[in-house]
C-alpha cells in the first residue's frame, strides 16, 4: 500500500464513519460490562445483608445467587450482541470499503 | 517420532506397578489407567499428524491460521480453564460457599473486556505475539525486549503453579510419586509442543475442554437428579449441612479496595495473558476472532455455573470433613463427588480429565513463552526482525525444549511451597505489565516508544515488589508480623501506575514518526488491509 492510497481511505468519509461508529460502540460496550462487574463488587462490599436475604420467604436460594448467575449470563449475552452488531454493521462496511478501494 | 512413542509406552509399563500408593484416593484404578492412556495415545496420534504440518513460521506458531472461530472458542476455553478453576472454584464452592461464585465471575468478566477492546485489533495488527502490536509503531528492540520479560514472567509463573498442582493431584489422585508425575506432564507437553507446534496444541486443547465440559455437565445433572432436579432443594440441604452463611457472600470481599484490586487483576490480567492472546492468530480474519470469544465466553461461563453446583454438591454429599481432611483448600471437592456419585470408574474418568486439563494448559503456556523467547527476543531483539523461516522454527523448539526443562525442574524445587499466590501473581502482572502498553498502543495516538517501556517497566517491577510486601509473602511465607504493602492483590496500585507512567512519559516525549504511523495502522486495523 502507497502513501497515496493510504491517505485516499484515511480521509474518506465512509472509512471516518466506520472509525467512530466502531469505536463508539466498543467503548458502550466496555462501560457496560465495566459497570456490571463493578457494581456487583460494589453490592458485595456493601450490600452484604441483601444479597445474603432468603429469595422469598423461607427459601435456602439468596438473592445473591441469581444475582451472580446473572453476571456471569450478562458477560455472555454481551459478547452475543456485539457479534451480532458486528455481523450486521461491522463487516458489510468493511466489505463495502474494500470493494471501493479494490483491496 | 516413533521412538518417542515407544519410549512413552516403555516408561509407562515400567511406571505402572509403582502406581499403587497408600495416600491415593483412587490408587489402581483401571477405569482412570485406561482412560489416562488412551488420552495419551489419542493426543500423541494427533502430536504426530501435526508435525508433518508444523514446518513454517505461521504453522508452527498460529496452526497455520487454519482455526475456526468455534474450534478456537473451544481451544480458548480449554487454555483457559486450568486445573485451579475446576478443582480449586469447585473446592473453594465447599469450602466457603458464595465466595467460590464471586471468584469464577471474576475470572470470566475479562473475556468481554478482551472482545470489545482488543481481539479484532490484535488479529489484524499481529503476527504471532501481542508484542506484535505494541511493536507495530514503536521502536522494535526495546518495547520487544520488555514484552518478552512480561510475557516470561507470566508464563513461568503460572506453568510452576500448574506443575505442582497437578504433581499433587496425580500423586492422591494416582498414588505415582509427586517427581514422576510432574516428568510425566513435563514430558508430555514438550513433546506436544515440540512436534506439533500450535496445532497438536490446539487439538489438545480442545479434546480436553470437550472432556471437562462432558464431565462436569455429568456431574451436575447426576448431582441435580439427586435432589429432584431442584436446585433448590440442593441449597436447602446446604443450609442443613453447611448453615446459611454457604449461601452468603462471606470473607472474601471484606474491604473493598481488595475486592476492586482483585476484579481489575483478574479482568484485566485476562486481557493480557500471552497464551491466551496468541490463540487468536490461529484464525483467519478478524471476524473469526470476535466468533471466537463469544463461544470461548459462553463455555467458560456455563462451565462456571457447572462448578457452583458441583461444589454444592460435595458439600452434601461427601460432607465437609472428609473434603478437608484430604487436599488443602478443598482441592478434592470435585473427584470426591465423583467418587460419591458413581464410585471409583466415575471418579477414575475425571480424574483423568483433570489429567488433560493440566495438559492442555501447561502446553499452551510453553508454546507461549516459546514464542516470546523466540520470536519476540531472538528475531525482534537480536537478529532485528530478520530472520529465516526455518532458523526461526529451530530457535523456537529449543526453546521449548528449555522452558519444558525448567518448568520440570521448578516444579520439583516449588514441591512443597505455598504456591496458591503465583496464579494471582501471574494475573497481576499481566493486567500490569501487558494490558497497559497493549491497550495504549492500540487506541492512543500519541504513544510513545518511551512511554511504553516507562509503563511496562513501572508494571512489572510493582506488581513483583508489591506482591512481595503484600501478606501472602510478606507475613505467610517470610514470617514478618505485618504486612507493608495492606491488599492482597497489587493491581489497584500496579495497573493505575502503569497506566498513569506511560500516558506521563509519552505526553512528555514526541514521536512523529508514531504517530503518522497510527493514522496508517487504523485502515489495517478496522479494515485488516495488510493483515497477515
Amino acid at each position: 500500500m502507497n502513501k497515496d492510497e493510504l491517505k485516499k481511505i484515511l480521509t474518506d468519509s465512509d472509512f471516518q464513519n466506520l472509525v467512530k461508529k466502531v469505536s463508539s460502540i466498543s467503548l458502550v460496550f466496555t462501560a457496560a460490562i465495566l459497570i456490571i462487574y463493578y457494581a456487583f463488587i460494589l453490592l458485595l462490599a456493601y450490600g452484604k445483608e441483601f444479597l445474603g436475604q432468603p429469595l422469598s420467604e423461607g427459601s435456602a436460594t439468596t438473592v445473591g445467587i441469581p444475582i451472580g448467575i446473572g453476571v456471569i449470563v450478562a458477560a455472555w449475552v454481551l459478547t452475543g450482541l456485539y457479534v451480532y452488531w458486528a455481523n450486521k454493521n461491522y463487516d458489510p462496511m468493511v466489505k463495502l470499503l474494500r470493494e471501493k478501494f479494490r483491496r | 517420532m516413533k521412538t518417542i512413542t515407544y519410549l512413552w509406552a516403555g516408561l509407562l509399563t515400567i511406571s505402572l506397578p509403582s502406581l499403587a500408593g497408600n495416600e491415593a484416593i483412587v490408587g489402581m484404578n483401571p477405569v482412570a489407567v485406561a482412560f489416562f492412556l488412551f488420552f495419551i495415545a489419542a493426543t500423541l496420534g494427533i502430536t504426530y499428524w501435526a508435525a508433518k504440518r508444523s514446518r513454517t513460521a505461521t504453522e508452527f506458531y498460529a496452526a497455520g491460521r487454519s482455526i475456526s472461530g468455534f474450534q478456537n472458542g473451544l481451544a480458548l476455553a480449554g487454555d483457559y480453564m486450568s486445573a485451579a478453576s475446576f478443582l480449586g472454584i469447585a473446592g473453594m464452592v465447599a469450602t466457603k460457599g458464595y465466595d467460590g461464585l464471586i471468584y469464577s465471575i471474576g475470572f470470566l468478566v475479562g473475556w468481554p473486556v478482551i472482545m470489545f477492546l482488543i481481539a479484532e485489533p490484535l488479529r489484524n495488527l499481529g503476527k504471532y505475539t501481542f508484542a506484535d502490536v505494541v511493536a507495530y509503531r514503536l521502536q522494535l528492540k526495546p518495547i520487544k525486549i520488555l514484552a518478552a520479560l512480561g510475557s516470561v514472567a507470566v508464563v513461568i509463573l503460572y506453568l510452576i503453579a500448574q506443575m505442582v498442582g497437578s504433581g499433587k493431584l496425580i500423586q492422591l489422585v494416582f498414588g505415582i510419586p509427586y517427581e514422576l508425575a510432574v516428568v510425566i506432564i513435563g514430558a508430555l507437553m514438550i513433546t506436544y509442543v515440540l512436534f506439533g507446534g500450535m496445532l497438536a496444541t490446539t487439538w489438545v486443547q480442545i479434546i480436553k475442554a470437550v472432556l471437562l465440559l462432558g464431565g462436569a455437565t455429568i456431574m451436575t445433572i447426576w448431582t441435580l437428579a439427586k435432589f429432584g432436579f431442584s436446585p433448590e432443594s440442593l441449597f436447602q440441604s446446604v443450609k442443613e449441612t453447611a448453615g446459611e452463611k454457604w449461601l452468603q457472600p462471606g470473607g472474601l470481599v471484606s474491604n473493598p479496595i481488595d475486592a476492586i484490586s482483585l476484579g481489575l487483576a483478574l479482568m484485566f490480567g485476562t486481557a493480557g495473558l500471552p497464551h491466551i492472546l496468541m490463540r487468536f492468530y490461529t484464525v483467519p480474519d478478524a471476524k473469526e476472532a470476535r466468533k471466537s470469544v463469544f463461544f470461548a465466553t459462553g463455555f467458560i461461563g456455563y462451565f462456571y455455573i457447572l462448578t457452583f453446583v458441583i461444589g454444592f454438591g460435595a458439600v452434601v454429599l461427601v460432607g465437609l470433613e472428609k473434603i478437608t481432611s484430604i487436599g488443602k483448600g478443598g482441592n478434592m471437592a470435585a473427584p470426591l463427588l465423583a467418587q460419591a456419585l458413581g464410585g471409583d470408574a466415575f471418579l477414575g474418568f475425571i480424574a483423568a480429565v483433570a489429567f488433560a486439563t493440566i495438559l492442555a494448559v501447561v502446553a499452551g503456556l510453553t508454546l507461549a513463552g516459546a514464542s516470546a523467547l523466540s520470536h519476540d527476543l531472538y528475531v525482534g531483539v537480536f537478529r532485528k526482525g530478520e530472520s529465516s523461516e526455518e532458523q526461526e522454527v529451530k530457535i523456537t523448539r529449543v526453546a521449548v525444549l528449555i522452558l519444558g526443562i525448567t518448568a520440570i525442574v521448578l516444579g520439583i524445587a516449588f514441591k512443597n511451597q505455598n504456591i496458591a499466590f503465583m496464579v494471582g501473581l501471574a494475573f497481576a502482572i499481566a493486567a500490569s505489565t501487558n494490558f497497559p502498553a497493549l491497550l495504549m498502543s492500540i487506541v492512543w495516538k500519541r504513544f510513545t516508544t518511551a512511554g511504553a517501556v516507562a509503563s511496562m517497566a513501572t508494571g512489572l517491577f510493582l506488581s513483583v515488589v508489591l506482591i512481595i510486601l503484600s501478606k501472602t509473602i510478606w507475613v505467610d511465607i517470610l514470617g514478618n508480623p505485618e504486612p507493608v504493602f495492606p491488599y492482597k492483590n497489587p493491581a489497584i496500585v500496579s495497573m493505575t501506575l502503569a497506566f498513569v507512567v506511560g500516558i506521563v512519559v509519552s505526553l512528555m516525549t514526541r514521536e512523529p514518526e508514531a504517530e503518522e504511523k497510527f493514522e496508517e495502522m487504523k485502515v489495517r486495523k478496522y479494515l485488516g488491509i495488510g493483515a497477515e
